[in-house]
């Protein structure tokens, strides 16, 4: 097993995970729903706004503002910020700041929050505008949009290793029987593998319930140390490591894995934990080839093992291997950068036991993944963070 | 396999006419490198001068050494097609009403990996050949063909929404008094073009080739004096809905520059013919043009002007003549944005000396006429932006690439 040489987060920990209900649509802006999520987090910490030193803010529509403009919207005043442009590994990364800076007491207590709004055109918007690479050289090609530059990675995994839509059907399949117990999803209807296979081509391989659906919604939590937490009288988990990898494998002609299978040696070993300990695991799912993927690049199997391990495995919450246990964004939908949190902040209620009627008994063990940024032909974000409830 | 198209039915005058509209157009300033290459039907690629690597998409800065010099160069087309995907709904109004399209990933062999638009014939796993294309929005595109030609192959769908084939389209040549007017009737006329209206100017006087053209089935003389706004105001009111390709054959050569001439009468008439009468062809023709620029298979697709090249630098044997075609050349991109938004192609045709009577006492190599008609041809299903046809112009092209003012002074002879 890889050593990890650096720094453990002894002493970190998460608390107050905070989710504002998503709506498919919204005439309110993407200040208003991270002023929401603010709130909540206050009032679920039984803190004063004054208490929070640090802020962390990911958004798509947040245009012209950046988080220092939150801070006097807000009436904050911090003495660290950042503002994480990372799409779907926005929460790993800010997750990873947030805690080197209360751990070296830059800051005590960081709000890290992540929302957006949609407009009825701000999707389009966004994806016109979404990187310079694709405003050059992907967008103008059927104006496709991450489906389309998805679709390409897809074909050629699944025909790399064999995968069938039915493979990949049954991760999608499995997050809506999860997304039925979540007041919250907007997703509300039951999913079966033949609606799965029967939908219509949005960009080949990629149907209609590989897609994600736009909302607008929030999601946050406070990292903090322990003794604050414990001083606060706040249930917290504990960070037991992270991994967070850029433009992963750029020779590779074709995206077949992420940058989360550089570094998996050392998720594991800083931890000091194995996959098979894990009770939960939250993937990044924009796409359920993506979670298959981070199956594989993460240690669950090994790389073209993928569609075997989702044949074996129930991903169900009363499963043998509980996954994206709100539904995911597959079937709760997908509020912007938010999305990237939704993983995160419902894998914190589940170890914290406070996920009602998504919760997966004993829960104590679990990993979030993060995934983002399609600049070009590839995702080139990744990370990953496990973390602890408090009877380990 | 490519069905081929169907020729075009009768219009129905009681539907609406389809409007334009535009693919995605926002590009970063270093990409335009591509709008160069893909105007001149150029495959070139940006490459390292430090490393040898060659990029995609448009850089600042070598992924490989980070050295700034990135020349974009001519790189060798062939690719092989990883993956491909065919959008069914995509999120802009251009794709949405063209839905299905196709696209795909390319591995270039030399190097980079590339996003483009795919010809129907094009299979996965399979070696394509790549160019430059300029789409209707008018920026550069990729698009991969198959290696080898397949039936029907400029029919496709996608390829058809890059170029302005002549097939089953209608053409006005503004001149067809002009050897170089005639040639591009012929020309365009072999190449499928439904309807060629050839403009003559006081049609009863005779005029050389005249025999070539009338009673040819397809070939249609009309009545049309450039320099006369009421004249080609009257052609347009009978034959401007269905002008999809106007070819700009106009032409006024004098020898002579400033000082061996004598008053402004010679270059008024210069200005007259070859200026004002582009401005009254534009002002006649252009703007339902712009309006049918997606009516159907033979939609109004593209404008050509027949440039001399000394419009790019000036020749004083023949100034004033050169003068009077750097303004047509100025004005041709004030035309091409004003067309952009109807997806209309404005291309220009530069030409050395033609061998004509104005040009007798000019040494060769001049150009014959009938290799401007194919020229015209060639862009137009090429898709192209600008030409250099012949020796002369290809020569003063390089030149003034390479030193302006050494072109400058030796022009001067």
């Amino acid at each position: 097993m890889t050593t990890s040489l650096r720094t453990p987060y002894d002493g970190i920990v998460m608390a107050a995970p905070v989710t504002i209900p998503y709506v498919r649509y919204s005439i309110d802006s993407a200040q208003w729903w991270i002023g929401r999520a603010l709130s909540a987090l206050v009032a679920q910490a039984g803190i004063k706004v004054s208490d929070i030193d640090g802020l962390c803010v990911s958004s798509f529509t947040l245009g012209p503002d950046s988080g220092i403009g939150l801070t006097q919207h807000f009436g904050l005043c911090v003495r660290w910020l950042d503002t994480i442009p990372l799409g779907g590994a926005s929460a790993i990364a800010a997750l990873r700041k947030a805690a080197r800076a209360v751990q070296a007491r830059d800051a005590d207590i960081v709000a890290c929050v992540a929302g957006d709004t949609n407009h009825v055109d701000s999707f389009r918007l966004t994806l016109e505008n979404f990187s310079r690479f694709n405003q050059d050289a992907v967008y103008p090609y059927g104006a496709g949009g991450a489906n389309s530059s998805f679709a390409l990675i897809a074909r050629n995994y699944m025909r790399a290793f064999g995968v069938t839509r039915a493979d990949v059907g049954r991760i999608a399949v499995a997050q809506r029987a999860n997304a039925l117990r979540n007041p919250h999803a907007l997703m509300k209807t039951p999913l079966s593998i033949e609606q799965y296979l029967a939908a219509r081509p949005i960009s080949d391989p990629i149907h209609l319930f590989d897609c994600v659906m736009p909302c607008a919604g929030a999601e946050a939590f406070l990292v903090m140390r322990d003794e604050t937490a414990a001083s606060l009288g706040l249930p917290a988990a504990r960070l037991l490591s992270t991994i967070e990898r850029h433009n992963a494998f750029a020779d590779d002609p074709m995206q077949v894995r992420g940058g989360w299978a550089m570094d998996i040696g050392e998720l594991y070993a800083m931890a000091g934990v194995k996959p098979d300990d894990l009770d939960i695991v939250q993937t990044y799912d924009d796409y359920p080839v993506i979670t298959m993927m981070q199956f594989e690049d993460l240690g669950f199997c090994g790389k073209g093992e993928g569609a075997e391990f989702v044949r074996q495995h129930d991903l169900t919450i009363d499963g043998d291997f509980p996954h994206n246990t709100s539904g995911g964004q597959l079937s709760v939908g997908q509020a912007g950068a938010a999305g990237a949190y939704l993983g995160l902040v419902e894998g914190l209620r589940q170890v914290l036991g406070t996920a009602g009627p998504t919760q997966v008994r004993d829960a104590d063990l679990c990993l979030a993944s993060g995934f983002g940024m399609i600049n070009y032909d590839r995702g080139l974000a990744s990370g990953a963070a496990i973390f602890a409830g408090t009877s380990r | 396999m490519i069905d081929p198209i169907e020729p075009p039915r009768r219009k129905n005058p009681l539907l609406r006419t389809r409007l334009p509209t535009s693919p995605p157009r926002a590009r970063s300033r270093t990409s335009h490198g591509f709008t160069r290459a893909a105007a001149e039907g150029r495959f070139m690629l940006q490459r390292c001068e430090g490393c040898g690597a060659f990029t995609y998409p448009a850089r600042e800065a070598c992924p490989c050494c980070l050295s700034d010099a990135l020349a974009f160069v001519d790189a060798p087309p062939r690719g092989l097609l990883l993956a491909e995907t065919t959008a069914h709904v995509p999120s802009d109004v251009y794709f949405r009403e063209r839905a299905p399209w196709r696209i795909g990933l390319v591995k270039m062999d030399c190097g980079p990996t590339i996003v483009a638009h795919l010809h129907g014939d094009c299979v996965e796993g399979a070696p394509v050949r790549m160019s430059f294309q300029l789409d209707k929005s008018g920026q550069a595109v990729t698009f991969a063909r198959p290696e080898g030609e397949t039936p029907n192959m400029a029919d496709d769908k996608q390829w058809r929404e890059m170029t302005a084939d002549p097939r089953f389209r209608r053409v006005l040549v503004t001149n067809g008094r002009s050897a170089i007017g005639r040639e591009a009737a012929l020309a365009l006329k072999v190449a499928g073009a439904k309807t060629v209206f050839v403009g003559i100017a006081e049609p009863w006087r005779p005029f050389a080739g005249e025999k070539l053209l009338q009673g040819q089935d397809g070939i249609e003389l009309v009545s049309l004096d450039a320099a006369d706004e009421k004249s080609t105001r009257n052609l347009a009111a009978d034959i401007g809905g269905k002008v999809d390709i106007l070819v700009n054959t106009t032409e006024y050569v004098r020898p002579g520059g400033l000082l061996d001439r004598e008053g402004t009468s010679i270059a008024r008439d210069e200005v007259d013919q070859a200026y004002l009468g582009f401005i009254n062809l534009a002002q006649a023709f252009g703007p339902i043009m712009r309006m049918r620029g997606a009516d159907g298979i033979n939609n109004s697709v593209a404008w050509v002007n027949i440039l001399s090249v000394y419009a790019l630098a000036n020749w004083p044997a023949f100034g004033a003549y050169s003068a009077s075609q750097a303004a047509c050349l100025s004005l041709s991109h004030c035309l091409r944005a004003e067309l952009r938004p109807g997806g209309i192609k404005m291309m220009n045709v530069f030409t050395g000396p033609v061998d004509t009577e104005w040009f007798q006492t000019v040494p060769p190599p001049k150009v014959a006429p009938r290799a401007i008609g194919q020229a015209v041809v060639s862009g137009l299903k090429g898709g192209l932006e600008e030409m250099y046809v012949g020796d002369v112009a290809e020569e003063i092209r390089q030149r003034l690439a390479a030193n302006p003012k050494a072109l400058e002074r030796e022009l001067d002879r």
